[in-house]
């Protein structure tokens, strides 16, 4: 039997972060309950398949720890034994409560957003919770007993200087979590962030930070395996793996994305149409996905890279080709054995560009040359 | 009516006057006042209908329209008005238009007075026998001083101004006194209609469905429709299928026009090459003797590569340039190759507007995107063995052990400026190699300097930091006064070690060191870092003599997961793709078009 992710989005907030975009509405118990609902039946509607990894991302899925609870019990025979089942969890309303009742359903590995491990920065993200309410959660889940804990962080917010980051990166790394998650802040349109005049780091600010990061992780035994996440071994995150190796995912819930039945499609932003509607509408966004293109594009996200030449032979690329665009990346950013071509942190820092030089199959200056 | 009384009833005639001073805006209300353009149909700067025309709020084709105007004698007059360009790029636009009218209105601002411009084109017309009117416009301003404008008009241009009409064209105040003064003032054309036909070719456009028409000046003979045209110059014929008068908002049909009219000619011409501005067109069975002196020839003074941003538009440009070229005949090209930019066409130009105007009429007008580079003027070169070559494009500048002299063009500058400013346009005028020849004071307040200039060193941004140490007062006006031996070097531009051919340009001894290292700044400033460090250097034969770094590029990711989008991932990298291809790759590295107009403008 097939295989699949499950990924459930849970939008509801107390408040919203000024620089998320996420989708996600105002918490209410009522609403809460209708969604999951809604949620549990288009889950039940697909019929035939195991789900041997479950994300529910948010907003604030440990809002919902009940609901989620009763979910989990009405849909058990469609998740493997030895499924990993994570849920997103925010500090200040981590409880050991939450916590113990989560873990007696079957998840079994919670993803908490502490951000940062400096009060100011707290602040200035717009944070609920102080740096000493985010070490509490992690030991909370730890008591309870999860052996599956990841420590979300942040690179290059408001207030952040190279120091700071090095405090939050050694407090962090001295708590019981088994996974680091650190994204570089990305200004999104529409968000208060985008708004504001912030001070931020320089591209030259964020690059050492992001290597200053890999670098103090490594040291405490958080090998990266993916350009933003890093794990103790044997603790990677199953569920986000398959987004990069191009596996395929079912995903329930307003602005839920699926890679299902050889497309990729997704859920309008809006509970309400959600709710009144399963199984829910979805459009498509790519009906052809999973080509050479995205298969670069994600693979040189991960550690382990690419297969580079089998995956040319695989879509009748010119192995001389890849070889020649691969020529134009200075030696520095990459590793490649004639078999696996895989970035370095410094290469991770610019995987766009390298991406972009990897997948772009038409030869410049082709009409110059030739006319 | 005969022939004669109907030639009478014609006044042919344009409007001169300085940038700014309401040259338009009086053509505006003179179609109003005519009755020409209805109402409704009435906007602003009607004549200048092209969009590049409207947005900068100036004239850069001449255009021609007939009215009908009831004047206070009683009698209805033909007027054909030609509304001219003021900037000094355009200069030869005027000549042409002044070619075609008896008389000029002089249009001078009230609290501004005479400009440089104003003076140039003046002189123009008087030259040409016109009948100068002058109006003072403008009158409602607080800073009016009409009485010293007319005291001005008659001490520096020496024509009558004592009852110049005191208007206000924003205003449509005593607009009516200057069409009578045209039709008191400006003779009628005098001219045979019934000898061998002699029409002078003004202007011409191509039209998708009538072919190349030309718009022309009668001067002897009359045509009708049917007959057998013949150009002089070439000596090509056509049967003429359509004739008539330019109207306000479209062309109007007749069946004849008269020695002494104003019109225009379709008669299926679809060659371009066939219809030369300054030709004489005759009649195939009745030719004239000998053609009319046709026009000087202008040289392009400012030479610049224009390539297309996608090599594979070079037949397109081919074909923009050809019928600009046919709508402004002061444009001239040649194909050239870059090695950094490809197939393109080295273009000459009377100035840097008329560059800078031409490049976004090709963009708009054309919907091309394009590469120019630095502009350069004709350096004369003496070589050791004795011969002697002009060039216009610095890729072809000799090696310095082959020069025996270098010149280069000068040009004799007159400034016009309140007294205020004179320190500050010294300095300038210093700053750029100017030999300082005399001052005058035209009145208590106003002075002219005249100023022996390097042409190289006023293409670039003469007028612009001219206009900006003087608040926008001060005008200039210039004209080509010869070759004279410089020490000029050529500068060469290096990316990543590489010279890049299109960045090349000469420039004096002098200044090559501080012009080195401003482009190498403003080229650092310009181009995005790439994936490995990019050294921009400037060098003079060889040696280097200025280098920047453009650091390599550090950070570039998409961190976040985005909960599964990969959809978004796609989106956003190909996105970044299609701004690349935007860029032009010069060896190995990556150069946006801005780059290169950033070279251009290199400001104080």
């Amino acid at each position: 039997m097939n295989k699949l992710g499950l990924y459930v989005h849970i939008p509801f907030c107390l408040s919203k972060c000024p620089y998320c975009d996420f989708y996600s509405v105002k918490y209410d118990e009522d609403t809460a309950k209708r969604y999951i609902k809604a949620v549990q039946a288009n889950i039940l509607g697909y019929s035939g398949v195991k789900f041997d990894t479950v994300y529910f991302g948010g907003g604030t899925p440990i809002l919902l720890w009940r609901e989620i609870c009763g979910l989990l019990g009405s849909i058990g025979d469609m998740i493997d034994p030895d499924a990993e089942i994570s849920l997103e969890a925010n500090p200040c309303v981590t409880s050991a409560e939450a916590a113990a009742a989560l873990l007696s359903c079957g998840v079994n590995r919670i993803s908490l957003g502490l951000q940062s491990m400096n009060d100011t920065e707290l602040i200035a993200l717009g944070r609920r919770h102080n740096a000493k309410q985010g070490a509490k959660a992690v030991e909370i889940c730890h008591n309870a007993g999860f052996s599956d804990i990841s420590a979300d962080i942040m690179i290059g917010t408001p207030c952040q200087t190279r120091e700071s980051l090095r405090h939050t990166l050694s407090a962090v790394t001295k708590l019981p979590a088994t996974h680091i998650s650190a994204y570089m802040l990305k200004i999104e349109p529409d968000t208060p962030f985008a708004k504001r005049e912030l001070s931020l780091p320089s591209e030259d600010g964020y690059a050492d930070m992001y290597l200053d990061t890999v670098e103090e992780l490594k040291a405490n035994g958080f090998t990266q395996y993916e350009i933003s996440n890093f794990a103790l071994k044997g603790h990677e995150c199953r569920h986000n793996l398959k987004y990069w190796q191009c596996e395929e995912y079912i995903g329930v819930g307003p602005a839920a994305h699926s890679f299902y039945g050889g497309k990729r499609y997704a859920v309008k932003r809006d509970i309400g149409e959600f709710m009144d509607n399963v199984p829910q509408r979805t459009y498509i966004t790519d009906d052809c996905p999973a080509g050479f293109d995205e298969r670069v594009m994600l693979g040189l996200r991960l550690s382990e890279g690419i297969d580079l030449y089998a995956l040319c032979d695989r879509f009748g690329i010119e192995r001389k080709m890849a070889d020649e665009r691969l020529s134009k990346i200075p030696p520095a950013l990459y590793s490649f054995d004639g078999n696996r071509l895989r970035l370095t942190p410094e290469g991770f820092l610019v995987s766009n560009a390298v991406i972009g030089i990897m997948t772009d199959i038409k030869k410049e200056d082709i009409w110059i040359r030739s006319y | 009516m005969s022939d004669n009384e109907y030639l009478s009833k014609i006044r042919n005639f344009c409007i001169i006057a300085h940038i700014d001073h309401g040259k338009s805006t009086l053509a505006d209300r003179i179609l109003e006042l005519t009755e020409t353009v209805e109402k409704r149909e009435m906007e602003e700067q009607l004549l200048d209908d092209m969009e590049l025309e409207r947005e900068r709020g100036i004239t850069i084709k001449a255009r021609a329209v007939r009215l009908k105007y009831h004047a206070d004698d009683g009698e209805d007059y033909i007027f054909n008005l030609i509304d001219t360009p003021g900037h000094v790029d355009f200069n030869y636009e005027v000549s042409r238009s002044l070619n075609a009218c008896e008389g000029a209105v002089l249009v001078v601002d009230a609290s501004q007075g005479i400009e440089a411009q104003t003076l140039a084109n003046t002189y123009l017309a008087i030259d040409q026998d016109l009948e100068v009117i002058p109006v003072i416009n403008k009158i409602d301003l607080p800073s009016a001083h009409p009485d010293e404008v007319k005291e001005e008009i008659e001490n520096v241009i020496g024509i009558p101004a004592e009852d110049a009409p005191l208007i206000s064209a924003k205003m449509g105040i005593n607009i009516k006194a200057v069409l009578e003064d045209v039709v008191n003032k400006i003779p009628p054309p005098s001219a045979d209609p019934s000898a061998p036909l002699k029409a002078l070719i003004f202007d011409s456009y191509y039209d998708p469905y009538k072919g190349v028409i030309v718009h022309v000046r009668i001067k002897e003979g009359t045509l009708k429709v049917g007959d057998t045209i013949k150009m002089m110059a070439t000596g090509a014929q056509f049967t003429v299928t359509e004739l008539g008068y330019m109207g306000a908002m479209q062309l109007i049909t007749a069946d004849r026009l008269l020695a002494g009219e104003v019109g225009y000619i379709a008669a299926s011409i679809k060659s371009i090459g066939d219809t030369k501005v300054g030709d004489t067109v005759t009649l195939a069975d009745r030719p004239a003797a000998e053609p009319l002196a046709g026009y000087r020839s202008v040289n392009p003074m400012v030479f610049s590569g224009i390539y297309p941003a996608d090599g594979a538009k070079y037949a397109d440009l081919r074909e923009a340039l050809e019928k600009l070229q046919l709508n402004d005949a002061s444009l001239s090209f040649e194909p050239e190759t870059s090695i950094a930019l490809g197939f393109g066409f080295r273009c000459g130009f009377l100035g840097l507007l008329h560059m800078e105007i031409i490049q976004e009429r090709l963009e708009r007008e054309y919907n091309l995107d394009l590469v120019t580079t630095a502009p350069s003027v004709v350096y004369k070169i003496t070589k050791t063995d004795g011969t002697v070559c002009y060039i216009d494009n610095p890729t072809n500048y000799p090696d310095p052990s082959e020069i025996e002299v270098a010149e280069e063009p000068m040009v004799k500058a007159n400034i016009y400026s309140p007294s205020d400013y004179v320190g500050s346009i010294m300095e300038l005028c210093q700053q750029r190699r100017g030999i300082f020849k005399d001052m005058t004071y035209l009145d208590r307040t106003r002075v002219e300097l005249h100023y022996d200039l390097p042409l190289n060193e006023i293409v670039y941004d003469f007028f612009d930091s001219l206009k900006s140490r003087t608040k926008g007062y001060a005008s200039y006006d210039y004209e080509i006064s010869g070759f004279v031996p410089s020490k000029l070097v050529k500068l060469d531009i290096l990316l990543n070690g590489e010279i890049v051919d299109a960045l090349s340009f000469i420039v004096h001894a002098d200044s090559a060191y501080p012009r080195a290292r401003k482009i190498a700044e403003k080229l650092k400033d310009n181009i995005p870092r790439q994936l490995f460090e990019v050294p921009v250097q400037a060098a003079v034969g060889g040696k280097i003599i200025a280098r920047e770094t453009v650091k390599a590029m550090r950070k570039d990711v998409l961190a976040k997961c985005y909960g599964g989008d990969i959809t978004r991932k796609k989106k956003l990298l190909e996105k970044q793709k299609e701004g690349k291809k935007r860029m032009r790759k010069l060896g190995s590295v990556e150069v946006p078009q801005e780059a290169f107009m950033a070279v251009l403008k290199l400001d104080e």
